[in-house]
């Protein structure tokens, strides 16, 4: 891995996530200052913040970089602001390690929080009928679940999954979270609870749905040489590679929040591959790796179907053996190649601008051998993976 | 129900509202890309550089792609009727088109009426209805439905 593309991830902290219908800008806070310990670090050496943004929180939420800043107290510090949806924290954390790698700043504060409605996520309120978030519910009564039981119902048809297959991620990782302190939910589930919850949006259940969540994550992240300095090079935990890579016409798969895939008339010859394959390798071939090479995966699962998409897009397995990698107990913590160590989002529902950076926390923990009864054993690489509303992927590969 | 309450599209522009009602997205001059909506502007295609497009009206009939159902009324801005009745959402491709697109399914067909590949069409169906109008919007509606009769499962009008 070519070592000028690195930064050094000096401290995680997190506030846990719940339904704690505080101000977002408490949660940020907290994982900030939990940062910042954890990296031995004061607020004062802080050279820039890099914001992940919510748009559900009112003027502050759009400018969260500098509501972070100042809620810490202004000491001048640079500031950048980034939303990109589910993607907004990978977005940040690109920011600052463009900064730090560029030579600007040493020292970067990344920081995402969310204050979530209950129910289905809808959109900001007015009538906007030039939005395709606004018209989906308006015109289909279509939610992201719909979206997420699109593909469910593909993966049943084309590679044989069952109702059986998307409960048992559901149980894996409702077991893995269950020593998680930062998951919200921390509760043993068997696939009969599963098959039993309501069907939401067919085939997906209330069980396989992830929830919105309050929460708040954050990141120091700083150069090499200022890690090297300040804490020694020993274990040294860095970010080799981010990717925030964009689908590439055409997108043939129907995506959030769009009423049509692209057209692929004027393309001649075979479609390449989709864009969720696409986010992960990017990551990949920047940090000069490849899939086999990682030893921990945190992904999106949004439903209990889609983790098992990305197992085959993040490289994994090949297209359509996820549910024999799942049936073989691969994907477990103990596993050949544990995926949602942390309980994913089954285990904590979304706080959209803060999912991204927590992704980055647990391989964090898990590369320093913290992971306290959910640790995979040895991980030395591991691969987030995650995909923003509007075309915005998310993969950040963490290494020691 | 006044019987002069006229039916208009929930949307300006994107569907003809007659006999054999069609989408209307836009075509490329130049590279030939479909779109849907109609794209006025730009072209999507990054290879094209072209500004000008005609409508056009996409096929009628395609095969289902995906589908789901939405078993808790969806918030606003959707407007459901009282009390709620589920609905299934399709995504269909076109052929011709070699594109996707989405729609709910008209009322009285469930998940188990259809399959990946159903063919479909478009019609049009009232979406909700106020005072004065009642709202249209494009429906796909299986061209064979199963034997099966849609069975909306009630389970309510529970915030999910």
């Amino acid at each position: 891995m070519a070592d000028d593309k690195r930064v050094a991830v000096l401290g995680v902290g997190m506030h846990p996530w719940g339904k704690w219908g505080r101000n977002f800008v408490e949660y940020g806070l907290t994982a900030a200052r939990a940062a910042l310990a954890d990296a031995g670090l004061a607020w004062r050496d802080v050279q820039f913040v890099s914001g992940a943004d919510t748009i559900r929180n009112g003027y502050p939420g759009y400018v969260a970089g500098a509501t972070f800043a100042q809620a810490l107290g202004w000491t001048g510090a640079r500031v950048a602001s980034s939303y990109a949806a589910c993607a907004s924290g990978a977005t940040a954390v690109a920011a600052a390690r463009a900064q730090i790698l560029a030579g600007l700043c040493d020292v970067a504060l990344v920081v995402g929080a969310d204050t979530t409605p209950k129910g289905f996520f809808a959109p900001v309120g007015g009538d906007r009928k030039d939005d395709p978030d606004w018209l989906r519910f308006h015109l289909m009564g279509a939610t992201n679940p719909t979206y997420f039981a699109l593909y469910a119902r593909r993966r049943m048809e084309l590679f044989g999954a069952t109702e059986n297959d998307f409960a048992a991620v559901k149980v894996k990782n409702a077991r893995h979270g269950l020593a998680n302190p930062n998951a919200r939910y921390r509760a043993e589930v068997t696939i009969d609870d599963v098959l039993a919850s309501p069907m939401v949006a067919d085939p997906l259940r209330l069980l396989e749905i992830c929830a919105t969540s309050d929460g708040g994550a954050a990141l120091v992240l700083t150069s090499t040489d200022f890690a090297r300095r300040h804490a020694g090079g020993a274990g040294l935990v860095t970010i080799p590679a981010v990717s925030t890579v964009t689908p590439r016409f055409p997108q043939t798969v129907i995506e959030m929040p769009n009423f049509a895939t692209d057209s692929a008339v004027s393309v001649e010859g075979g479609i390449g591959s989709g864009f969720r394959h696409s986010i992960a390798h990017a990551a990949y071939e920047e940090a000069g790796i490849g899939p086999e090479d990682v030893d921990v995966a945190e992904v999106y699962d949004l439903s209990s179907a889609l983790e098992l998409d990305w197992y085959e897009d993040i490289g994994l397995c090949k297209e359509g053996e996820a549910e024999r990698l799942l049936r073989d107990g691969d994907t477990e913590v103990g596993g050949r190649i544990p995926v949602n160590p942390s309980g994913g989002l089954s285990c904590f529902g979304e706080a959209i601008p803060a999912q991204a950076i927590a992704q980055v926390c647990e391989l964090v923990w898990q590369l320093r051998g913290r992971a306290d009864g959910r640790q995979v054993e040895g991980a030395r690489v591991g691969v987030t993976a995650n995909q923003g509303l509007f075309g915005h992927g998310s993969s950040v590969i963490v290494t020691t | 129900m006044a019987p002069t309450k006229s039916a208009i599209p929930a949307v300006d522009g994107w569907f003809t509202t007659d006999g054999s009602p069609t989408l209307l997205g836009s075509r490329c001059r130049t590279c030939g890309t479909y779109a849907f909506p109609r794209e006025a502007h730009f072209c999507r295609n990054p290879d094209c550089d072209g500004q000008d497009f005609d409508e056009a009206p996409l096929s009628r009939r395609g095969h289902v792609w995906s589908y789901t159902d939405a078993r808790y009324q969806p918030p606003p801005p959707y407007r459901a009727a009282e009390p709620y009745e589920p609905f299934c959402i399709a995504a269909v491709e076109l052929a011709a088109e070699k594109m996707v697109v989405m729609g709910q399914v008209v009322p009285g067909i469930g998940v188990d009426d259809l399959s990946i590949g159903t063919e479909v069409e478009l019609v049009t169906d009232v979406l909700y209805e106020d005072d004065d109008h009642r709202y249209l919007v494009w429906k796909w509606r299986p061209v064979a439905p199963g034997a099966r009769s849609a069975e909306a499962d009630d389970t309510g009008s529970a915030d999910g």
